[in-house]
C-alpha cells in the first residue's frame, strides 16, 4: 500500500470493453433491444392516438380528413408498424413477467421465450390485419 | 481500533429513498396495459372502415370510454417511467438529463390531458 495512488500514473493501455458490433447477435439480446425500441416507438405513437381521439371529438369533417390520411399507404404502414410494436412490446412484457417471477432463467427457455415473442407478435399482427382487411372487403 | 462502520459516510447522502418504487409502478402499469392494450387493439380493429357516427357511438359508450381512460392513465405512467430509464441510460450531461426528464413528464402529461379531454368531450359533450 506504499505505492502512489494509481490515478496519478499514466493509464496503462488496456483493451477497451467490446461494444455492440463485436458481439454475435443472439436472439435474447435482439429481443431486449427491440423491447426498448418498440417502447420508444409506442411513446411517440401515443401522439397518433391523441390525434385520432381529438379528431373524433372535433367533428365529422376533421375526423374524415384524419381517417383519410391514415387510410393512405404510408398511413397504413404506420398503423401496421404500430400494431406490431404494441403486440411485440406486450409479449415482451409478459416474457419479463415470467422472468420476474423467477421462472425460465435457463438458457434454453430464454431462447425459446425470445423466439416466441417475435414469432407470436408477427403472427398476431398478420391475423389482426387479415381480419380487418377481410372485414373491409380486401385491401 | 475503529468501531465505526461505513454507514456514517452513507447517512444523509444516500439514496433517493424511492427503493423499488419505479420498478413496481412499471410492473403494475404494465399489467394494466397488457389487458387494456388488447382491448384497445380490438376496439380500433372493430372500428376500421366505420363511419364517423359509428366511431363516435363506440367511443362514447361508457364501458369503452372508461377502459380508454384507464388505458391512457396507465399507459402514460408506464411510458413516462420507460422513457425516464432510457434518458438516464444514454444522456451523459447532468443538465441535459434534467431538462429531458422534465420534458418527458410534460410530454406524458400533455398526451394524457389531450386524450382524456377528447374522450370526456365525446362522452359528455354536446
Amino acid at each position: 500500500m506504499a505505492e502512489t495512488s494509481p490515478g496519478r500514473r499514466a493509464r496503462p493501455q488496456r483493451p477497451l470493453s467490446p461494444h455492440l458490433q463485436i458481439y454475435t447477435p443472439l436472439i435474447n439480446m435482439v429481443m431486449s433491444i427491440l423491447h426498448r425500441l418498440t417502447g420508444a416507438a409506442l411513446y411517440l405513437g401515443t401522439l397518433l392516438l391523441a390525434w385520432w381521439l381529438i379528431a373524433a371529438a372535433t367533428g365529422p369533417d376533421y375526423f374524415n380528413y384524419v381517417s383519410g390520411l391514415l387510410g393512405t399507404w404510408p398511413g397504413r404502414l404506420i398503423l401496421l408498424a404500430y400494431t406490431w410494436a404494441l403486440l411485440h412490446h406486450l409479449l415482451g412484457g409478459l416474457r419479463h413477467f415470467i422472468w420476474d417471477f423467477g421462472y425460465g432463467h435457463d438458457l434454453k427457455t430464454i431462447d425459446q421465450l425470445s423466439w416466441a415473442s417475435i414469432l407470436l407478435s408477427l403472427a398476431l399482427t398478420a391475423v389482426i390485419w387479415g381480419c380487418v382487411s377481410s372485414k373491409m372487403g380486401g385491401v | 481500533m475503529v468501531m465505526r462502520t461505513p454507514l456514517k459516510t452513507a447517512r444523509n447522502l444516500g439514496s433517493a429513498k424511492e427503493g423499488a418504487d419505479h420498478f413496481w409502478k412499471q410492473r403494475v402499469s404494465g399489467v394494466a396495459n397488457a389487458v387494456l392494450g388488447l382491448f384497445f387493439v380490438w376496439l380500433v380493429a372493430s372500428l376500421a372502415g366505420a363511419d364517423y357516427a359509428a366511431v363516435k357511438k363506440s367511443l362514447s359508450n361508457p364501458i369503452h370510454a372508461m377502459a380508454l381512460l384507464a388505458l391512457i392513465v396507465s399507459g402514460t405512467i408506464h411510458m413516462r417511467l420507460g422513457m425516464q430509464t432510457i434518458i438516464e441510460d444514454y444522456v451523459r450531461g447532468e443538465g441535459a438529463k434534467i431538462v429531458l426528464l422534465m420534458l418527458n413528464t410534460f410530454f406524458a402529461m400533455a398526451v394524457a390531458l389531450i386524450s382524456i379531454f377528447a374522450i370526456l368531450k365525446l362522452s359528455l359533450g354536446a
